[in-house]
């Protein structure tokens, strides 16, 4: 049964007041970052307004996964500023950055489980390293079957197809019921049905007024969205920052 | 504190998160079991070298020996004379006039047991016990050369000092022994914790991402260390103190090595290395993974 299809309410992730100051949930403003002497961006900026859906797209080694590490400060810019919540990244110390951390979730291209946990239990480890990890007994079996993995919840990951580590890796992110969702290249790793019940997910999850921000090279699943999300399309382009969708 | 009560509570999940490493945690608990092994001997050396050296010192300090010339013709007269003296000093416990069959017993050993005292001009031996404040010897020896001319006090100063300065060396060894053992069990504790820290690069990794706090991370590592040096180092201790009980025993005044032992509160000593090694563990354990964190991100 396709997830996407059957989707209901899940208790916590419902629609919430997003607290930063400013207007902004996440906010780059004339960032460069660069590798050694190699400048990635100069003077990029962004906003991503709460509630708001973004798609960003690029060649590969455009700097799409260093924009999303930028946006959740696992990298910190070279000049310019990165400001999550309304607060200046760079000034982050760095149990800040871990509470910050809380309220965005993440979706890695590769997911990064710990292998040595089942699937439940990595699903559940934003609640645990948060000290809330009686939460997750209420919630996980409902997360487990809105993602369509109730029956693989005492699997390791290493046993798990590559879609159902994607939505895995969806439901880990959104267990703690974040305020923005930044998700790398989601559906790198599998076809066009399960890439199509995923963008259900995070369209979903916007609905209930979650940031969204997509990192993805695949241009087919953008233009399935449109008809289901008002979406902000940006391109990575030669260290600029394109706005792009016209032409998709 | 709250580290260390939240270290005793624990977090069953915390301690999950990271995977079990199985021969770090051999080793971790082998080096702490061999170290408070050590320690526990050292200690029992060190403490007895202190208890029977302070025996040794304080058995000499609180007795003299006064030697009278050996001269048959006045013998008799200043025997008299330096007991009268003796008996009327402040401070002296009790005098003794060596009989000729005790100090025989102490030329034995040079001279053989058919020594012929009475053809010798033996000089005549009294024994002085003073009492637990002591006597004045200086001003024992000034009353001595007036009343019994050519008597010799011996406090036995001489012996004394570089006994005691021996056991204050025994006793330094140990402690630094000690220290040593400690510093070890540091050392390696430290290059455990950073092997298992290197190896879980991606756990900690995927723990921060999902928003783990550096304190959340490196409970899971310093409360594993610290159980493993606290366990090694019991075992350790146990056997350590099996050792030291069959050992031969002594009153410990005829050889130091007869009495190696713990006698009334030092046995509180084997019961605290336990502690003092979890907590080097739980301190270095700490120091290296706050470290490697602040390091890998």
């Amino acid at each position: 049964m396709c997830p996407a299809q059957t989707l209901k309410p899940v208790a916590d992730l419902g629609r919430r007041a997003v607290k930063c100051r400013g207007t902004a949930v996440i906010e780059l403003d004339n960032l460069s970052y660069g590798y050694g002497d190699n400048a990635l961006f100069s003077q990029l900026s962004l906003t991503l307004a709460p509630g708001s859906f973004h798609f960003l797209t690029g060649a590969s080694g455009a700097g799409k996964t260093t924009l999303l590490r930028l946006c959740y400060a696992d990298l910190r810019a070279v000049k310019g500023k990165v400001r999550i919540f309304g607060e200046d990244a760079a000034a982050l110390d760095r149990d800040a950055v871990a509470m910050s951390r809380r309220r965005i979730g993440v979706v890695h291209q590769d997911c990064q489980f710990l292998d040595h946990l089942s699937i439940a239990e990595n699903i559940a480890l934003p609640l645990t390293v948060s000290g809330r990890g009686r939460e997750a007994a209420g919630n996980l079996e409902e997360l487990l079957n809105w993602v369509g993995l109730g029956a693989q919840a005492n699997q390791l990951p290493p046993e798990l197809s590559g879609g159902e580590r994607q939505r895995a890796a969806l439901a880990r992110a959104v267990i703690v019921s974040p305020d923005v969702i930044i998700a790398d290249e989601p559906t790198g790793n599998v076809d066009w049905e399960m890439s199509q019940r995923l963008l259900g997910l995070l369209i979903e999850l916007n609905k209930m007024g979650k940031t969204i921000l997509i990192a993805t090279h695949d241009l087919a699943m953008i233009r399935a969205a449109k008809a289901d999300v008002s979406a902000r399309i940006l391109r990575l382009k030669d260290g600029q920052l394109l706005q792009a969708g016209a032409e998709l | 504190m709250r580290p260390l009560l939240e270290l005793i509570i624990g977090d069953p999940q915390a301690d999950r998160a990271v995977p079990q490493t199985g021969t770090t945690a051999r080793l971790t608990v082998f080096v702490a079991a061999v170290m408070a092994f050590l320690a526990v001997i050292a200690l029992a050396i060190s403490l007895t070298t202190n208890r029977v050296a302070g025996l040794w010192a304080d058995e000499l300090a609180r007795s003299a020996t006064l030697r009278l010339p050996a001269d048959p013709a006045t013998a008799d007269a200043l025997l008299l004379s330096a007991l009268d003296v003796l008996q009327t000093t402040p401070g002296v416990n009790s005098v003794r006039a060596l009989s000729q069959d005790e100090q025989r017993a102490l030329l034995e050993p040079w001279f053989g047991p058919d020594l012929p005292l009475d053809a010798l001009p033996m000089p005549q031996l009294i024994e002085i016990v003073a009492d637990r404040d002591g006597l004045d010897v200086d001003g024992l020896r000034a009353r001595l050369s007036a009343q019994v001319p050519g008597a010799i006090l011996d406090d036995h100063t001489a012996w004394r000092a570089p006994l005691l300065k021996a056991a204050s060396r025994v006793r330094l060894i140990g402690w630094s022994v000690i220290v040593l053992i400690g510093a070890t069990v540091a050392a390696m504790i430290t290059l455990a914790a950073q092997a298992a820290l290197a190896a879980n690069v991606q756990v900690i990794r995927v723990l921060r991402l999902v928003g783990a706090k550096d304190a959340y991370i490196a409970r899971a590592f310093v409360r594993r260390f610290t159980l493993r040096a606290g366990a090694g180092a019991v075992i350790g201790a146990i056997i350590g103190v099996i050792v030291v009980l069959v050992m031969p025993q002594g009153d410990g005044t005829d050889s130091l090595l007869l009495g190696v032992g713990f006698e009334g509160a030092e046995w509180v000593w084997p019961l605290l290395i336990p502690f003092l090694a979890a907590s080097v563990a739980f301190f270095a354990t700490r120091t290296a993974a706050f470290r490697r964190l602040r390091e890998q991100t």
